[in-house]
């Protein structure tokens, strides 16, 4: 096996919080490595670049790992689940196939069990996180509007994405309604920002930005954190953390880009591979010391798995609106994210307002929906729903629990061999009457705006990817897995960043969540490099 | 060594995709629009066919079994009803057909430009978006914030 010089701090995965805790952490000009196991995606590779765009995004820009199978993806079992994983495996990760949908979890987010009797409280609270969220809307280049009474006060640095004929179609049926909306927070770049040019309403964002007005951390965090010396290694994909005699993470054995075993020695061990990355590599780093896995004693790895139940429902109305030509997501509405205890479920979700697609995409998702025939009526229809479409995404929290999880899958193998995740989950009763309370709204509001040709996806095809719960945060090791600052309560220099370590997962996109943590977790690291390892 | 013959759709097979792609979209004189059967669509649609062709193949031979073999003798009411009881049911082999041949076809310059549409991918030209409405957001403007703060919760 290859043996590499020893690093001060060695992080696993690129992607939104790897970046983010990379760069906070160069300046304390300690020697950091990442590893990550995609590569670098070039902007002009991106599918709007060519005529192939909306077929692109179902092969080799597709949001699940099994149908994209790129070489430097892995498969996920996840058979025994309604939704799917969504991820991508590259400089950037999932931050290169978002939405750029920049909501921050709510202040009572953090506090289910105080407010709501639900789950647990979080050992964070959201005004220890607000500098670090204002941090990162500076970092990645938000865009928005301040003065929403459904948020916290926030402050975007560029104006919000125009609400173009589709917005101003739902901002006057919620106003009729008398419901709240707002232009939504995205990272899209309205203006030319930190070396980013504005948006030119592609509007292809999800499968990367040719025009680099779409943040993704490869072209945000990454080029200052290498510019401060950070060393990022590609094409790594690691198989297990090992431990020394003392119980400590001593490294990672991964396989590089010729297929060779390495092993890369480190005083400290970062994992970023988000909910269902972090735990499949903690259970294959089990050991004769750690037999259920790396810092698993609480048996929680892999446990409490968070997926956000994402129905979508939407219309047409008879007026052509905008389409695909802009970005996709243009508001949201708080109205039903608070819990109401005249509901009879607790918490809450958002409403998000989305565009319409492209020609491709909507005959297909016309077609699936029985909305557009084949034969003869095609051409007729076709022209009725083109441009016409609206659509209304409900992004409904789910509450942990632990038969929702991630284990290793005994026979499912990655390509270098390393055993797969799988993925065991259902939907609880309480998620089921969330989402049917937000589904009936959803239909309101459309129906509202004049749309007829009702159709509502409730779970199958909406998988947004969102990885969260599997190594949560807590102060009781025996109920988490890392403490109040992302340190594993068995392994003291093993930290943890990523999506996994939610306690609860809000009723939001939790990216901007996900890596004002990582900020946070990495300012903590920085306050306590004297005693870290105490 | 790889049997390449396997990796892609046989003659036979990419004639029953012509009837068929041609039956889903047929060509419209009116609208001055080509079927999805026409030799430039389908030759796009066939080399498409990538990661689906097991499930291309599945669908070609259900349809080729409800049919019983003759779906390009039926008349086209017949191979309407067919394809559309076909894909009613759905699938992943349904799905699949119906991604590939909108796929191939709603790229094509001769059906873009009879939609309106510009026949070019949206990079680097992009389109155009108005602003919308924002005298819209005043009502909102004027409600008091109803996020609840924990803050006061905790005092409380």
């Amino acid at each position: 096996m290859a043996d590499n010089e020893k690093v001060d701090v060695l992080i696993v995965g690129s992607g939104a919080s790897g970046a983010a805790v990379a760069w906070s952490l160069a300046d304390t000009r300690m020697r950091i490595l990442c590893l990550e196991q995609g590569d670098w995606v070039k902007s002009t590779e991106f599918p709007s670049n060519g005529r192939d765009w909306e077929a692109r995004r179902y092969t080799d820009f597709d949001i699940s790992p099994n149908r994209r199978g790129r070489d430097t993806d892995y498969p996920v079992n996840d058979d025994n689940s309604p939704m799917k994983v969504a991820n991508f495996n590259g400089v950037g990760g999932g931050t290169l196939i978002y939405t750029a949908h920049w909501p921050r979890m709510h202040p009572s987010d953090f506090r289910v069990r105080s407010l709501d009797g639900v789950a647990d409280d979080w050992p964070v609270d959201y005004w220890t996180l607000e500098p670090f969220y204002e941090e990162n809307d500076r970092m990645m280049g938000a865009s928005g509007l301040a003065g929403d009474p459904g948020v916290p006060p926030r402050r975007p640095p560029m104006p919000p994405i125009p609400l173009g004929k589709t917005g101003t179609r739902y901002a006057q049926a919620m106003n009729r309604l008398g419901w709240h909306w707002w232009p939504s927070d995205t990272t899209v770049a309205t203006t030319a920002y930190e070396g980013r040019a504005a948006c030119i309403n592609i509007g292809h964002c999800t499968p990367g930005c040719a025009q680099g007005a779409k943040a993704s951390v490869d072209i945000t965090y990454w080029p200052l954190a290498l510019r401060a010396g950070v060393e990022l290694r590609t094409r790594c994909r690691v198989r297990e953390i090992t431990t020394d005699a003392h119980g400590m993470a001593a490294g990672a054995i991964y396989y590089d880009a010729d297929g060779r075993e390495c092993f890369q020695p480190a005083e400290m061990v970062i994992l970023a591979c988000n909910g269902v990355g972090t735990p499949r590599l903690l259970l294959n780093s089990a050991s004769g010391r750690f037999p259920d896995g790396l810092a698993n004693s609480s048996g929680l790895v892999g446990r409490n798995l968070m997926l956000h139940p994402w129905p979508i429902v939407s219309g047409y109305v008879d007026q052509p609106l905008d389409g695909g030509r802009g970005p996709i997501t243009c508001m949201w509405s708080k109205e039903f994210y608070e819990t109401d205890r005249s509901r009879d479920f607790v918490r809450g979700y958002t409403l998000q307002f989305g565009r319409g697609t492209g020609p491709a995409n909507q005959a297909i998702i016309g077609a699936a929906a029985g909305h557009l025939p084949w034969g003869r009526a095609h051409h007729r229809v076709f022209r009725e729903l083109l441009d016409h479409r609206v659509n209304i995404g409900v992004a409904c929290e789910d509450l942990p629990e632990e038969h929702n999880r991630v284990t290793v899958d005994p026979v499912l193998k990655d390509s270098h061999g390393i055993p797969a995740p799988r993925v065991d989950y259902a939907l609880s009763v309480n998620t089921r009457r969330m989402m049917e309370h937000g589904i009936a709204r959803a239909e309101e509001i459309l129906t509202e705006a004049g749309a007829t040709r009702l159709h509502c996806s409730r779970t199958a095809l909406n998988s947004p990817g969102h990885l969260l719960g599997t190594a949560r945060m807590g102060n009781d090791p025996e109920r988490s897995v890392v403490n109040a600052w992302g340190r594993c309560h068995d392994v003291r220099n093993l930290f943890i960043v990523d999506g996994s370590i939610w306690v609860t997962s809000g009723g939001v996109n939790p990216t901007s969540t996900i890596q004002a943590l990582a900020l946070y977790i990495a300012a903590e690291i920085k306050q306590r490099l004297a005693t870290l390892f105490d | 060594m790889a049997d390449t013959a396997s990796l892609q759709l046989s003659a036979v097979e990419i004639r029953d995709l012509r009837e068929i792609a041609g039956t889903m979209i047929p060509a419209d004189a009116a609208l001055g629009v080509p079927g999805a059967d026409d030799p430039a669509i389908l030759a796009d649609a066939v080399k498409s066919v990538g990661c689906d062709l097991a499930l291309i193949r599945e669908a070609l031979a259900a349809i080729s079994v409800k049919s019983d073999g003759v779906f390009a003798d039926m008349d086209r009411d017949a191979r309407e009803a067919l394809i559309d009881a076909y894909c009613k049911m759905g699938g992943p082999a349904a799905a699949a057909l119906g991604r590939l041949v909108a796929s191939a076809y709603y790229r094509d310059d001769r059906v873009l430009i009879a939609l309106g549409l510009e026949a070019r991918a949206p990079f680097p030209k992009g389109h155009e978006l108005e602003q919308g409405d924002w005298s819209l957001l005043d009502t909102v403007r004027k409600r008091a914030p109803f996020w609840r703060d924990d803050r006061a919760a905790a005092k409380e």
